[in-house]
């Protein structure tokens, strides 16, 4: 249930923001975080977002997920 | 040589783990076991007697994260109240919640909140919004839980040997890493906080088992693209601001001082609880579960004798099987 997702912050409002999961885009609450700015990489939990995470491990994350995708296509493919 | 046993409080984490099979990869000196770090599993019978009786009261809309819908009650589920015609519906936020109450003014809609410190603060940040747009028909059943106070519990705890704890991520956003401090200073054990993916969780075992090995018990992080010292003070300050601690009951645990959260007097107009008083039925939790003792870490969920047999996760028994991070759930579909 503690499940937090990160995504890409695009824009920001006065206190939401819509952020990119990798392809889909939200709106998510800046209720509980602090100066949050664009292309800042959020954890998304329950609609809001609930901190930073560092971008270059973020990108890293999600190079990674990218990567398995492919992984896993190639092997559905084969 | 006795085994070392490390204990994630975290229902994210037990599914990662079963997921990706660390438990068979590790050698057969260290034991993972589960504790009570799943929010459906851990919140007390009688908690879930009233949201169902509160859900079957006139004029409601009972809105809740979605595994909480099938836990059995003493008198049937939230799933089951829906079945014979109660408003019940499952929301991703307690915006969610918020904004249907907004578009039935003539209805009372009813948040029945569960979580620990990373969810907590999305539900008092919430009831903020509703003060602000002053909507009189919402309000929020408080089952928070803190973690803190469990993990006292646990340590103090003689029915279970524990050697450290791997300590959930995303409540330590919120909380950061100081108040493990005080754990692991008073009951010498060492806690790591780590992440979710696998490389995450294993970097996390091995500093617990260096510390098991080196006699020493601190705090570490090993998750730090997210987690801070000091944590999300916005976030605690927004949680203080609405909700003081109290008393809660836990399954498993049983009454644990100060590990619950209840609104502040400012906020009690929203309290669900003063609301609704309704009358429960005599709390009876399923003959023969043994959640209880899977929840503390005394028993594996196969030396329960309903588990694969009477409780599977079609027909579950008790709410470690229900929640889709139950340990019960995660040993049947990932086995031991």
């Amino acid at each position: 249930m503690c499940l937090a997702v990160p995504a890409k912050v695009k824009t920001v409002r006065k206190n939401t923001a819509l952020v990119d999961f990798g392809g889909v885009t939200r709106e998510i609450s800046l209720g509980i975080t602090s100066d949050v700015q664009k292309n800042d990489y959020v954890l998304v939990h329950a609609g809001f977002a609930i901190g930073k995470v560092a971008k270059l491990e973020a990108e890293d994350t999600l190079k990674i997920l990218q990567e398995i995708k492919e992984l896993t296509r190639r092997v559905e493919n084969a | 040589m006795r085994k070392i046993r490390l204990m994630e409080v975290c229902g994210t984490h037990t599914m990662a783990i079963a997921r990706a099979g660390i438990k068979k990869l590790l050698p057969p000196s260290i034991d993972l076991i589960s504790g009570p770090g799943c929010p459906v599993c851990v919140t007390a019978q009688g908690d879930i007697d009233r949201a169902v009786q509160i859900a079957r009261s006139k004029d409601v809309i009972m809105a809740t994260f979605g595994d909480m819908l099938r836990v059995p009650g003493t008198r049937g589920s939230l799933e089951k109240a829906k079945a014979q015609g109660a408003d019940v519906r499952v929301v991703y936020s307690c915006l969610d919640a918020l904004n249907i109450a907004q578009k039935h003014p003539l209805k009372k809609i009813v948040f029945m909140g569960i979580g620990f410190e990373t969810t907590s603060p999305t539900v008092a940040a919430t009831i903020q919004e509703a003060k602000r747009r002053q909507i009189g028909n919402f309000f929020v059943l408080s089952n928070f839980k803190l973690i803190f106070p469990a993990l006292s519990a646990l340590a103090q705890s003689r029915k279970v040997q524990i050697d450290g704890f791997i300590c959930p991520g995303h409540v330590s956003v919120i909380t950061g890493s100081r108040p493990y401090e005080k754990i692991s200073r008073s009951y010498k054990i060492p806690c790591v906080i780590t992440g979710f993916d696998e490389a995450d969780i294993i970097k996390g075992i091995k500093r617990l088992v260096e510390q098991v090995k080196n006699k020493t018990y601190g705090v570490q992080i090993e998750y730090k693209r997210a987690v801070e010292e000091q944590g999300n003070k916005k976030a605690r300050s927004v949680l203080n601001k609405v909700f003081k601690t109290d008393d809660a009951r836990w399954r498993g645990l049983g009454t644990i001082k100060r590990s619950g959260l209840k609104l502040r007097k400012e906020f009690s107009c929203f309290c669900a609880e003063k609301k609704f008083k309704v009358k429960l039925p005599k709390a009876i939790e399923p003959k023969g579960c043994r959640c209880a003792e899977v929840l503390q870490g005394m028993i594996f969920p196969e030396d329960c004798k309903l588990f694969k047999k009477g409780c599977t996760p079609q027909s579950p028994v008790g709410p470690c099987m229900v929640s889709s991070e139950g340990a019960c759930a995660a040993h049947y579909r990932y086995g031991k």
